[in-house]
């Protein structure tokens, strides 16, 4: 594993807000982020949803390059096992979220960022709980790194690489 | 196909310790095929080292391109001005590949990327398996067109050893008995009576004993 040496966050610890993408299934944690609006019920407003046809469509290359960017924490949320409505998306989306989370330990950004939960459309509170909990983790561990390293500065550039 | 297997991050770190600016280069062949050093491996790994690096406090700038064949000339050619604009080349091809640039982009440093594992298939989504060690004289007209040379761990020509069991090999409870499935397949088509002959020991000759092989073939020369 490699450690960070840049391990001092470049804004004040007592001002900082983490920023989390919450990449949602259409199927069912974007309906239950809906869910728990429409309900009223409360949830940080630190997280960015993104919405997916599928967890099954989420390329490993979106969590990195949100990581990249700075975002300090990431929130999959696919179906409930046996639930995908393209049969495996969200296993895929397993597989695919434990090797960025392996990679994330390898450079030192720490797996602990990425959480994926398995919900379905009604689990409104589940999704809360969801949010609340990769929220915490964060708090907990600080900002992404990458920011105290100066990733947060603007987009890199990437040449030559194209969009998964 | 030839299968590879992509080098850990903190090992590929180490290796590009002494740069700041590199091409990636992919391979769009076997590597591709492999999921191990196409184009999408190539953009992973280029955002896993990025990070790792400025981590680090020294920030290396990346340049990705996936070329068709990295064994083909015509097609490293196309690599001439990337590989000028940065210090230093990665290879996502196979050994033959990295060697291939190293070869042509003579003034720069050219590293692996991925270990080069084998010959072999795909079996089913992301399992691949070992079929051919490049022996250079096959023997697979006498197994029924399954190899004890590559496929049997002791590597017998005369039917399976004490240990095997119909189920599987003796040193890997996860792999085959090749000499099972050489005997199935040969009662399958009819062509038992193969194995009734002793097979001498194999020449190793043609394979790789006497280092680096050559071929010539005179009749496509021009």
């Amino acid at each position: 594993m490699i450690t960070p040496q840049a391990d001092s966050p470049s804004e004040d610890r007592s001002t900082w807000q983490p920023e989390i993408i919450a990449f949602c299934c259409n199927y069912c944690a974007y309906a239950a982020a809906d869910l728990a609006g429409a309900r009223r019920m409360q949830y940080p407003p630190n997280v960015r949803i993104i919405h997916l046809p599928c967890t099954g469509k989420l390329a490993m290359e979106y969590i990195l390059a949100a990581f990249e960017r700075g975002i300090d924490g990431v929130l999959v949320a696919g179906c409930l096992e046996g639930g995908c409505h393209f049969q495996e998306g969200n296993l895929r989306a397993r597989r695919r979220t434990d090797k960025v989370r392996q990679i994330l330990d390898e450079i030192g950004v720490g797996a602990e960022r990425l959480l994926m939960v398995n919900l379905s459309a009604a689990m409104a509170p589940t999704f809360v709980e969801s949010v609340q909990k990769i929220l915490q983790t964060v708090r907990d561990l600080g900002p992404n790194p990458l920011k105290a390293a100066g990733a947060a500065e603007g987009d890199p550039a990437h040449k030559g690489a194209v969009s998964p | 196909m030839i299968v590879a297997s992509p080098k850990p991050i903190a090992e590929l770190k180490d290796i590009l310790e002494r740069h700041d600016k590199v091409l990636f280069v992919g391979c769009g062949t076997c590597v591709t095929v492999c999921l191990a050093g196409g184009q999408r491996e190539v953009g992973i790994t280029a955002y896993a080292v990025r990070m790792a690096r400025k981590l680090a406090g020294r920030p290396i700038e990346i340049e990705q391109v996936t070329i068709e064949r990295q064994c083909e000339n015509e097609f490293i050619q196309e690599l001439a001005a990337a590989a000028e604009r940065n210090e230093a080349v990665v290879s996502f091809g196979c050994g033959a590949g990295v060697q291939a640039l190293a070869e042509r982009l003579g003034d720069k440093p050219v590293y692996a990327a991925l270990d080069t594992q084998f010959l072999g298939i795909l079996e089913e989504q992301a399992v691949w398996t070992e079929k051919c060690l490049g022996c250079g004289q096959c023997v697979l007209a006498a197994f029924g067109g399954l190899c004890p040379v590559t496929r049997c761990a002791k590597r017998l020509l005369n039917g399976p050893c004490g240990g095997s069991t119909p189920e599987h090999c003796e040193v890997d409870d996860d792999r085959p008995c090749v000499w099972q499935l050489i005997y199935e397949r040969l009662e399958r088509i009819g062509q038992l009576d193969r194995l009734d002959e002793i097979v001498p020991p194999k020449d190793w000759q043609p394979s790789w004993s006497g280092g680096a092989r050559k071929i010539v073939r005179q009749e496509h020369r021009i």
